[in-house]
């Protein structure tokens, strides 16, 4: 396992080129992937339970927008959204990139990010945890959703982003797989 | 000498198999209500869940145990019962229990089920556990933190059952069980509810360059920005009291007795209990693996390094707890 | 079970000087309208030498004066030298006991009458029925137990023909640890902790950052600020079936507070009256009945905003 301390911030250069970035196919590829995962891993829900219905403001602080996230079984929305244009939610999660996609990826243990202070959150704790606690027993990997997200042309998508993950792990180093195996 | 068995936390099936797969010999889990003292938002285990969890742990050699470990509600006792009857149901080794009368239940109903007794029984010497062990043949017993490493051996030597220690983890430094603080500033206990200081009643607030916790409508904690974060468990919250002001009851340290191995084989211990069935499957694999590599040392006699698990810990910090007597 | 509820002097849970703590039970025998007593050391075996040697005759005063007395045992049972103590206790006995920690099962002799204190974990009908079945006769409920879950016991009670009794004055143990706080307040370790709990008759304050009284400290218990009292609440708990209500003693005029409770009993004096000369009697305290009929143990509620069970 990393130490939390080993949490890189997005490089300047990646900022600065996603801050101009149109949000519409962003959010269009994100709710893809959502909906996705809700069809292949029903058990979230049954986690989540009513806390489904809630808001929660996932706030990477070293991206320029945040992503408003409306877990609902029927309708799910990840809405990319500028910063000061977050409008109303019940709970807040933020931290570094690489701290909010390790904890997704099994990279990195939740309580010990908030021991450790790298993640912060606001609101609705109840909710937070449910959240958390469904996205760990999902075990999760957002590379394998985004290859799905691209349904029939998933098989002209996938090599490339085979190939491509680990470089962009390597320079970003941000968390962007599932961790199978940890290496303590 | 032989190795110590090693008893895992799972708070989700990904978790339980994270556990058996980093060398857990046993594996604890609970159902998904207030039967279990981690009753936490999206934890524990569905009957189908659990069914599963024992045909992966059983694959791999490894044993599961349910822990039914709150006291059943006044008037509605089913719940209680039910779990009891599914864990049998559904192939558990054992069931932990603290309650009298589900004690009496299980040994009655479910009588070829193994009983261990919780620590939430809060059975602190010999002459209590023997009481357990005759009246509902209870097989193991997990001793509460406030006992040390000698009276741990003295116990050893007087009782009839196996005995199960803490090793890592979270600490309660009130005899549990036996606790009702949270229920004071919440409602909500550990006893009734299987939570303690619950998420639904924690708010973190910003406040100038503080960061204020509360519990229900109790200041619990107010640290700077940059220190650790306390998880505002009430018995490890900063108050002032007759002039000092600090952590009056406990400071936001976990146990690890990592060190201590060696002294607990020799103390007749029969097995090591790791606490956070709230904990993510990251952390239990990483805590798992690093004690089984600990035990592999114990059994083989060789010295035990102090392990690198302080960062996943409350406070990061860490402490051997009661087991030194300087802690009282 | 009687028609007419009584009332309970627990055993004091704080570390007094042995005469006060004589003079104390001897005004209670001579003065108070309670109908039993409970004597003994509770909370920290350490104390008990101080004034081990004066309980029977302070029991025998009692007894003249027509309450029945009960030995307490501890509630956390650790050392050799407890169990021996809580040994000889059940054994040598000819007073009947309170158990406050199963391991008393243990060394008491099979159909023996006892108490049971609000310190064993009695949350339902089957562990109440266990213990009826040992021989308890007077089970003190935990004070964390709300309304609805005193009624059901209450009732499981009355059939199996044993009182049930809820904390109703004093400041609410909470919890019990290995550590002595009042020592760590102090600087002191537990082993030389030199009683500092003893400055404090009813405990030490414990603050939130905020100012805010919260806890109270005693030796190696912690207990609530407030102090419970379900004097305004009589009527509800008489008709949920609890026969007994447990004063828990403090440094103030206990005579004059079990006055009040068996005057409210005995349908002599208003509850709103009473819970002001309560008031009187203890200006610096708060008092609570969260556990009962609130959210939370720390709140009090009038009648006229509770939900009745």
């Amino acid at each position: 396992m990393q130490p939390a301390i080993d949490i890189v911030a997005v490089p300047a250069p990646v900022r600065l080129f996603l801050r101009p970035l149109p949000l519409l196919p962003l959010r269009l590829m994100l709710e893809r992937m959502v909906l996705g995962l809700i069809r292949r891993r029903p058990g979230l829900f049954a986690r989540l339970d009513h806390h489904a219905e809630k808001t929660f403001l996932i706030d990477p602080l070293d991206l320029p927008f945040v992503f408003r996230l409306k877990p609902r079984q029927d309708r799910p929305t990840v809405e990319p959204l500028r910063r000061g244009e977050e409008g109303m939610f019940d709970a807040r999660i933020a931290g570094p990139l690489g701290a909010l996609m390790g904890m997704i990826h099994g990279a990195f243990d939740g309580d010990a990010l908030f021991f450790s202070r790298d993640i912060v959150i606001e609101g609705d704790t109840e909710a937070v945890l449910a959240l958390r606690n469904a996205l760990d027993d999902g075990e999760i990997d957002l590379m394998e959703e985004a290859a799905a997200a691209f349904g029939p042309f998933r098989p002209a998508i996938e090599p490339f982003l085979k190939r491509a993950t680990p470089i962009a792990e390597r320079v970003t180093g941000l968390p962007l797989r599932r961790v199978d195996t940890m290496q303590f | 000498m032989d190795r110590l068995e090693l008893v895992c936390p799972a708070g989700t099936p990904a978790a339980l198999r994270a556990a058996v797969d980093a060398g857990a010999d046993t594996i604890y889990c609970g159902f998904r209500d207030e039967t279990n003292a981690r009753n936490f938002p999206g934890l524990n285990f569905s009957r189908e869940e659990l069914a599963e969890g024992v045909r992966y742990a059983h694959n791999a050699g490894v044993k599961l145990l349910v822990a039914i470990n709150t006291f059943p509600r006044a008037g509605e006792p089913e719940k209680w019962h039910a779990a009891v009857d599914d864990a049998a149901k559904y192939g558990a080794d054992a069931v932990i229990l603290a309650d009298l009368g589900l004690l009496a239940y299980a040994a009655e109903k479910q009588s070829q089920l193994r009983r261990h007794l919780s620590v939430q029984a809060a059975a602190a010497n010999a002459d209590a556990i023997n009481f357990y062990v005759d009246t509902f043949g209870v097989k193991r017993v997990v001793l509460p933190r406030v006992l040390t490493v000698q009276e741990i051996a003295a116990i050893n030597r007087q009782i009839k059952c196996e005995t199960e220690v803490f090793v890592f983890g979270g600490l309660c430094v009130m005899a549990e069980g036996r606790c009702a603080l949270s229920a004071y500033a919440t409602g909500r206990s550990p006893n009734m509810n299987g939570a303690c200081s619950p998420a639904s009643h924690v708010v973190y607030r910003e406040e100038g360059s503080d960061l204020v916790s509360k519990l229900g409508p109790f200041t619990i904690n107010r640290v700077k920005r940059g220190a650790p974060a306390p998880y505002p468990t009430l018995c490890k919250g900063c108050f002032s009291a007759g002039g000092y002001e600090g952590h009056v009851f406990e400071d936001p340290v976990s146990l690890d007795a990592a060190t201590l191995l060696q002294e607990f084989a020799k103390a007749g211990v029969t097995a090591l209990k790791i606490e956070g069935r709230q904990r993510s499957r990251s952390y239990i694999q990483t805590v798992v693996r690093s004690f089984r590599e600990a035990t592999e040392a114990q059994a083989k006699g060789l010295p035990i390094m102090a392990n690198e698990l302080k960062r996943l810990t409350e406070g990061q910090t860490t402490t051997a707890g009661a087991y030194a007597k300087t802690w009282r | 079970m009687t028609a007419r509820a009584s009332l309970t002097l627990g055993p004091v849970l704080f570390n007094w000087p042995a005469d006060s703590w004589s003079d104390f039970y001897a005004r209670i025998a001579d003065e108070a309208e309670v109908d039993r007593v409970f004597l003994g050391e509770v909370v920290c075996s350490k104390r008990s030498p101080f004034y081990e040697d004066r309980i029977l005759e302070a029991a025998e005063r009692l007894q003249k004066a027509g309450k029945e007395v009960y030995l307490s045992s501890l509630v956390l049972v650790t050392l050799p030298r407890e169990r021996k103590a809580m040994k000889e206790l059940a054994e040598g006995a000819e007073l009947p006991l309170e158990v406050n920690d199963l391991t008393m099962m243990r060394y008491l002799e099979a159909g023996k009458a006892f108490a049971v204190g609000p310190l064993v974990n009695v949350y339902n009908e089957g562990t109440l029925a266990w213990l009826a079945g040992r021989g308890a006769r007077l089970v003190c409920l935990p004070p964390e137990l709300p309304i609805g879950s005193v009624a059901s016991l209450a009732a499981a009670g009355g059939k199996a023909g044993i009182d049930t009794e809820v904390w109703a004055f004093g400041r609410v143990p909470l919890a019990i640890s290995g550590r002595c706080y009042h020592a760590r307040i102090h600087g002191l370790s537990k082993d030389s902790c030199q009683f500092v709990c003893g400055e404090d008759a009813d405990g030490l304050k414990v603050e939130t950052m905020d100012g805010e009284d919260f806890l109270a400290v005693n030796g190696v218990q912690t207990m609530s600020f407030t102090h419970a009292s379900v004097l305004g609440d009589l009527e509800a708990l008489e008709a949920a079936g609890v026969t007994s209500f447990r004063l828990s003693p403090h440094d103030c005029d206990m005579v004059e507070v079990a006055r009040l409770f068996r005057a409210r009993l005995d349908g002599r004096l208003e509850a709103g009256a009473a819970m002001e000369r309560l008031g009187a009697l203890l200006p610096e305290a708060r008092f609570s009945n969260g556990f009962l009929f609130a959210d939370y143990g720390a709140e009090m509620v009038e009648k006229a905003e509770r939900q009745v069970a």
